[in-house]
């Protein structure tokens, strides 16, 4: 059983208390910068592979420097900005951009024995949780961060008083704001069956194999990759920044170090993303466990973390080489159309089946089944809804 | 911490707004201080809840939702009204005036 | 209750509440209508951290992804929808009707925080309905002064060893008196909310 709240916090807070904070705090900051570091590299060189093309070769082996040598001469252009720019809120944005996706990242769990312990390790001898802030509403405060970080992309576009960088923002604030909704309900099937919206404990939770991902039968998990890859700006759904179309979105006015921030705040939110997916529906540090004790509680748990973490950044990286971009009015579709109405009607299948489970004198058979029907029948009223609101705009001349 | 500490705080930002009601002439600007109004009334409900029970935590979740659609459904007023007069000046929406 | 928790608590109310009225005052007067918008969500971040000091963590995040997350959101969309000026605008706030409701705002602020002050003298925020436990809450707050003492005494024996008013469980509590005592408001919300969505679209639908 995990503990209710972080035991470092629980007891009187002294100056060591303060300390093991900071610490976590500052190597959760390096290890998302050398990890985004590393994601930059890893998806271009990736993606060269692909494309059947090297990829970065020049700064150090295999090219793996490439991204600090980007970083090093991003900080020594001329930063330039607008005339018609609104000068604090241009300055603003790439921070606004940055800060959630690193706040996103403080609560998640990266290690920590879930399975056989309580998931506590000991640092500088005080019992701690790996992750570095553990609040009760740490699911909440996920989607919360991921909502705010419209902001940056929103004022990024306004401030720079130019008209494709203001279109590229819209899109992507109606976007962002459209999937956000998928992206929650399908966060409430796990909440359900966890039945906490703590991280940590809904790590616990899942221990000894109990995955979300098939315990909400990945429904909600291919919903969740899907809404979360849009809600990352991320191709195919990186209408926002189409070059083809907007330049380069919302960001065009900005150079050198701006840029940079934007550029770090997308792959830091990939990372972050990733790391969500993991603890939500595979069971973020969960993993088969042997050997000694320091094993079972530093290295085990950690090692399994990142394996995930990196499948998922794999997977993004596929997406975008393989899946050709949506047009605007097909991804609202999706958004609206299928995403939401079919996280909806899951959750509450869901739903109903854990209440048939915990009374005895509920039919689970006859619910399941009853709930099935009415899944459909509703996927089948939104269908003639569509349709016939199709019809309606095709005679009115609206659409063709 | 005092009880009254937030009750001031609230008071004092519900007085903030109610001069933005009066004073400004621009909807959208309206629409925010009547927020800032439903916020000063929200510190008061948790501040409450504190001692008289979780209750005005619920008062103030619900006043969340209905401001939520009442924005919503404003905006839209206000969108409407801008495609109709291409302003949103509310000392120009007199034509109701006897 | 003399805790160790007082002195910062209060020195965090005292930032969090100049940085709240400082940005309210901003949102009434500033002469740019994003700003505007920008200053409403320090004033409601600031609102949130409040609702934290109370120890109400749920209503503090769902008011950080709500109003900060999509209510802000839809004001900035409905600004840019109509104009999204860059730069500061003259007319925003009417001139004749300013003295006024300074004048409304100072009388109103007056009398408020007279009677509030008048009424909770030097009542503490003891968190003691944070239990759960309401009618105990309730006789609680029928209690004479001393008697009040030795409950907070006791409380806070209980809340240092961890067991009962831990920060887990006060979002069940929260959950337990919307879906038992006030099952029927919540549908109601509900209903309401549709009721909004609904009237939205057919306000705002072009065709």
């Amino acid at each position: 059983m995990t503990p209710l709240v972080d035991p470092l916090l629980s007891g009187p807070i002294g100056l060591q208390e303060i300390l093991v904070v900071v610490f976590k705090v500052v190597v959760a900051f390096a290890f998302l910068m050398v990890a985004v570091m590393f994601m930059v590299w890893f998806e271009r060189k990736l993606i060269g592979d692909m494309q059947n093309r090297i990829g970065p070769n020049r700064a150090g082996p295999w090219g793996i420097l490439q991204t600090l040598a980007d970083g090093v001469k991003l900080f020594f252009k001329e930063d330039l900005l607008p005339d018609n720019a609104d000068r604090f809120v241009f300055k603003l944005a790439p921070y606004l951009a940055l800060i959630p996706a690193f706040l996103i990242f403080t609560v998640v769990p990266v290690g920590g024995n879930y399975s056989t312990g309580d998931g506590t390790v000991s640092l500088f001898g005080e019992e701690t949780l790996l992750q570095v802030a553990d609040p009760p509403v740490g699911v909440l405060f996920v989607l919360a961060m991921s909502s705010v970080a419209v902001y940056g992309v929103m004022l990024a576009g306004w401030s720079s008083g130019s008209k494709y960088p203001l279109l590229g923002s819209v899109r992507a604030t109606a976007q962002m704001i459209s999937y956000e909704a998928a992206l929650s309900l399908s966060v409430l099937s796990v909440i359900l069956l966890s039945g906490t919206l703590s991280t940590s404990g809904i790590v616990a939770e899942q221990s000894q194999w109990n995955w979300n991902l098939w315990l909400t039968g990945f429904i909600p998990f291919a919903i969740f990759l899907i809404s979360g890859t849009a809600e990352l700006n991320r191709p195919p759904f990186d209408l926002v920044e189409a070059e083809q179309e907007l330049v380069g979105g919302f960001h065009t006015e900005y150079s050198a170090v701006r840029f940079a921030l934007f550029f770090l705040a997308e792959f830091m939110n990939t990372v972050t993303m990733s790391a969500i997916i993991v603890t939500l529906f595979l069971g973020g540090p969960n993993g088969p466990m042997f050997g000694p004790e320091w094993l079972q509680s530093w290295v085990l748990p950690s090692l399994w973390f990142f394996l995930k973490l990196f499948v998922f950044l794999f997977v993004f990286v596929w997406f975008r080489a393989t899946l050709p971009r949506f047009r605007y009015d097909q991804l609202m579709d999706m958004g609206w159309k299928l995403l939401i109405p079919a996280a909806l009607g899951w959750f509450l299948i869901l739903a109903g089946i854990q209440v048939a489970s915990d009374n005895d004198d509920i039919n689970l058979a006859l619910v399941v089944i009853v709930g099935v029907a009415i899944f459909f029948a509703g996927m089948g009223l939104l269908m003639l809804a569509m349709r016939s609101s199709r019809r309606q705009r095709q005679l009115s001349g609206v659409t063709d | 911490m005092l009880l009254n500490q937030f009750l001031i705080l609230s008071a004092v930002l519900f007085c903030i707004g109610v001069y933005g009601v009066l004073a400004r002439r621009n909807a959208v600007l309206v629409l925010m201080s009547i927020e800032m109004l439903l916020n000063a009334v929200n510190i008061n409900l948790v501040a409450f809840s504190t001692r008289w029970g979780v209750s005005g935590q619920v008062f103030a979740l619900f006043i969340i939702a209905v401001a939520a659609a009442e924005v919503g459904v404003g905006l839209a007023i206000v969108l409407l009204i801008y495609r109709n007069r291409t302003s949103i000046d509310l000392d120009e929406l007199d034509e109701m005036k006897g | 209750m003399e805790t160790t928790f007082d002195l910062p608590a209060n020195i965090a109310f005292g930032v969090i509440a100049v940085a709240i009225i400082v940005a309210a005052i901003r949102v009434v007067t500033t002469r740019n209508i994003v700003h505007a918008a920008l200053w409403l969500v320090v004033v409601l971040g600031g609102v949130g951290a409040i609702y934290i000091l109370l120890q109400a963590e749920f209503v503090a995040v769902v008011q950080y992804l709500v109003y900060i997350g999509a209510i802000v959101v839809l004001f900035l969309f409905g600004i840019m929808l109509t104009r999204a000026p860059l730069g500061e605008m003259l007319d925003l706030t009417n001139r004749t009707m300013r003295v006024g409701a300074i004048i409304t705002a100072v009388i109103l602020v007056t009398i408020m925080v007279f009677s509030v002050v008048d009424s909770f003298r030097d009542e503490e925020v003891d968190f003691i309905a944070y239990s759960g436990d309401v009618a105990a809450a309730q006789t609680f707050a029928d209690l004479s002064a001393e008697e009040q003492e030795t409950v907070l005494d006791e409380v806070a024996a209980i809340g240092a060893e961890g067991t009962d008013l831990g920060p887990v469980g006060r979002t069940e509590t929260v959950s337990d008196s919307i879906f038992r005592d006030y099952l029927i408001p919540f549908e109601v919300i509900s209903a309401l909310l549709l009721a909004a969505l609904i009237g939205a679209i057919v306000i705002a639908r072009r065709d």
